[in-house]
């Protein structure tokens, strides 16, 4: 039974990356030791900061950068010497890399005509790909002749068309204006939901990667910090960089006292102890890090029935419409935020108040220390 | 006009315009001197004119002489500059996509017979070509006329891959076209204006070489320049303004043509998206 599951479950995955690395100039590691399932059919996201190894690691993928340690198997089979034009991925690039001197119809048909379709057949597949992304009336245009979000369309259309089993993107809607982009990561997920396909995203934009994707990698230094689906990965990080890359976070600084299974005790500098889940932490005595959402700091009455109480010095209100974020001064912070909807907030509570305020230890992270911003 | 210029600036505007017609004139009147010459109807090759008459063209076209050097010229430049076009246009991706020690040593090598003497070129080739038995040979002049030509297409084609996306590429492998195929279907239409001004100024070499032709070409294989230089010393007839005629209207001919082709690909290849 346990073998039976076991199978299934290799065959769930269209990719892996088993210890691979990569360096370009033989001494410094851009991506150190990934180790990667991809599950066929999955929309994953590579989130990380710049430098970080996400476009190594597509590339590498895409078979445009060959490992230099490890192996990627694609549907169990190894294809680190199968050249990109034979691997079957389809794949947009950030600046759409469209062919200037084809017409958008003529686009569409390379890659069928490049695997021998008949004539008739890529004809009828370029007009079922151009409907799926509304572009049927452009056939004739030149890419020139499109604005940003029609290229970006093309480039999706074209990268589908000759239905791969897996599509690959490199910030494709980087160059868009912020209404466009969001337009178009919906009809991205829509596509990738109707097709089925599987879709290996990269993006340094932590909202798209948490709207559109069913887990997201984040990567860090050329490592990956942690693999999960968009509500745990913003719910439960497992480490500090985790935790202020994604969202926002108030971070306090201490160090362990003791540790009893899940929870711990912390204590800060001045001298105050907070009940914390015990997710990152080393022995007691060792520096640990903080974390809690802003969201989940309760002010005033709402804060009697947490176990973690303290209180702040009103510093600043940042009025956001649906929304108020405040500045207070907490256990010697100077820069800790609480957000409250404007239903919950107290109209009476002004700059130099000190109030009371808490959270419950199952919103508070004890995670490693991070040493550098 | 200006209205509101100074009547100094007036004065430089007119001298400039005339100064511009000069120099213009100064370099086209070598070449229009001669046109009239073809159509006089003297037997000797100088002005003033005597009447109109088209014998020096029939004299060309019934001249065996004149007739295999015209076909010699039409053998020799076009082949010439397709291998030059074809090794120019590869050594330029090479030299403009690869990293590999002593690229510009290379370089510099594949460039160089655009540098050095051509006399220079001449006899070498000849030193080279003759002990081979390919001393009066279409092969050798062939040759040699592509490598004077090969720099030229480097020049150009590299200018044009500066600018050139290779993702473009890298989008047609992931489309699953083999390298050929990419490079046929991607590449060269967008990189055809820089290959075909590279292929002009390798035709226009070969067809008006005449130094490493004097050491490599024999009788059999004289082209028109050659011909129109022993022409010059053997007997000073006017065929050789019609030859020369024939020539400078088969090169405007065929630059109208490559530059408005030229014009073409260029308008397709810079309408690419930002
Ligand atoms: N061809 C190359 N040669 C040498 N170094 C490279 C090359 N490509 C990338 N690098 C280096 O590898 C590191 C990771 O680059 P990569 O492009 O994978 O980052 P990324 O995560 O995609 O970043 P971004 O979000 O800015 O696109 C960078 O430090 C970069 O300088
Ligand atoms: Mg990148």
């Amino acid at each position: 039974m346990a073998e039976l599951n076991a199978t299934t479950a290799a065959n769930d995955v269209l990719v892996s990356f088993r210890g691979v690395q990569k360096s370009y100039d033989g001494e410094t590691l851009i991506v150190k030791d990934l180790n990667l399932d991809i599950r066929k059919g999955e929309f994953l996201t590579l989130l990380g900061p710049s430098g970080s190894g996400k476009t190594t690691s597509l590339m590498m993928l895409a078979g445009f950068e060959t490992p230099t340690h490890g192996e990627i198997l694609l549907a169990g089979r190894s294809i680190n010497n199968v050249p990109p034009h034979k691997r079957d991925i389809g794949m947009v690039f950030q600046n759409y890399a469209l062919f200037p001197h084809m017409t958008v119809a003529e686009n569409l048909a390379f890659p069928l005509s490049v695997r021998g379709f008949a004539k008739p057949d890529v004809a009828e597949r370029v007009k079922r790909a151009l409907s799926m992304v509304q572009l049927e009336a452009f056939a004739g245009r030149y890419p020139a002749q499109l604005s940003g979000g029609q290229q970006q369309r093309v480039a999706l259309a074209r990268a589908l068309v000759f239905e791969p089993q897996l599509v690959l993107m490199d910030e494709p809607l980087g160059a868009l204006d912020k209404q466009l982009r969001e337009h178009m990561q919906m009809e991205i997920k829509h596509i990738h939901e109707r097709l089925g396909v599987t879709v290996v995203y990269v993006t340094h934009d932590q909202g798209e990667a948490l709207t559109m994707s069913d887990r997201v990698a984040v990567f860090h230094q050329g490592e990956i910090q942690q693999i999960a689906p968009p509500r745990e990965l913003y719910e439960s990080p497992r480490n500090t960089f985790v935790a202020h890359f994604i969202g926002e976070n108030n971070r306090l600084s201490g160090h362990l006292l003791s540790r009893d299974g899940e929870r711990c005790l912390v204590n800060l500098p001045r001298g105050e102890r907070v009940e914390a889940l015990a997710v990152n932490v080393g022995q007691p005595g060792e520096p640990v890090s903080l974390s809690i959402r802003p969201e989940r700091v309760r002010l005033n009455g709402a804060s009697e029935s947490c176990p973690n109480r303290f209180s702040g010095r009103v510093a600043e209100f940042i009025y956001l419409g649906d929304h108020v974020r405040i500045r207070l001064e907490v256990c010697g912070q100077t820069d800790f935020f609480v957000k409250q909807p404007i239903a919950e907030l107290d109209p009476a509570l002004t700059v130099g108040d000190v109030v009371p305020l808490g959270w419950h230890v199952e919103h508070v992270r004890a995670l490693d220390p991070l040493a550098v911003e | 006009m200006n209205p509101y210029l100074s009547p100094i600036e007036r004065v430089w505007f007119y001298t400039l315009r005339i100064l511009c017609a000069l120099v213009l004139l100064f370099l086209v009147l070598p070449v229009l001197v001669i046109v009239p010459l073809s159509f006089n109807s003297g037997t000797f090759l100088v002005y003033p004119l005597q009447g109109f008459s088209l014998r020096w063209y029939q004299d060309f076209f019934t001249s065996a002489e004149w007739v295999r050097a015209l076909t010699n010229s039409m053998i020799v430049a076009p082949v010439a500059t397709l291998l030059a076009m074809v090794f120019g246009t590869l050594a330029a991706i090479g030299l403009t996509r690869g990293e590999f020690r002593g690229k510009a040593l290379v370089m510099s090598l594949v460039i160089s017979p655009m540098v050095v003497p051509v006399v220079i070129v001449g006899v070498a080739s000849y030193l080279f070509f003759a002990p081979l038995g390919l001393g009066n040979s279409y092969l050798s002049l062939i040759l040699v006329h592509a490598v004077l030509g090969v720099p030229f297409v480097i020049i150009t084609v590299s200018a044009t891959l500066q600018g050139f996306n290779y993702n473009l590429v890298r989008a047609a492998a992931s489309l699953g076209a083999p390298p050929l195929t990419a490079f046929f279907r991607v590449t060269l239409p967008l990189i055809a204006p820089g290959v075909i001004s590279g292929a002009l100024f390798a035709f226009a070499t070969s067809f008006d070489e005449v130094v490493v032709t004097l050491f490599l070409a024999g009788p059999e294989q004289a082209t028109l320049p050659r011909q129109m230089f022993s022409g010059i010393r053997e007997n000073l007839s006017p065929t050789i303004a019609a030859a020369a005629t024939l020539l400078i209207a088969f090169s405007v001919v065929l630059l109208l043509v490559l530059e408005w082709l030229r014009g073409r690909s260029e308008k397709l290849r810079t309408a690419a998206p930002q």
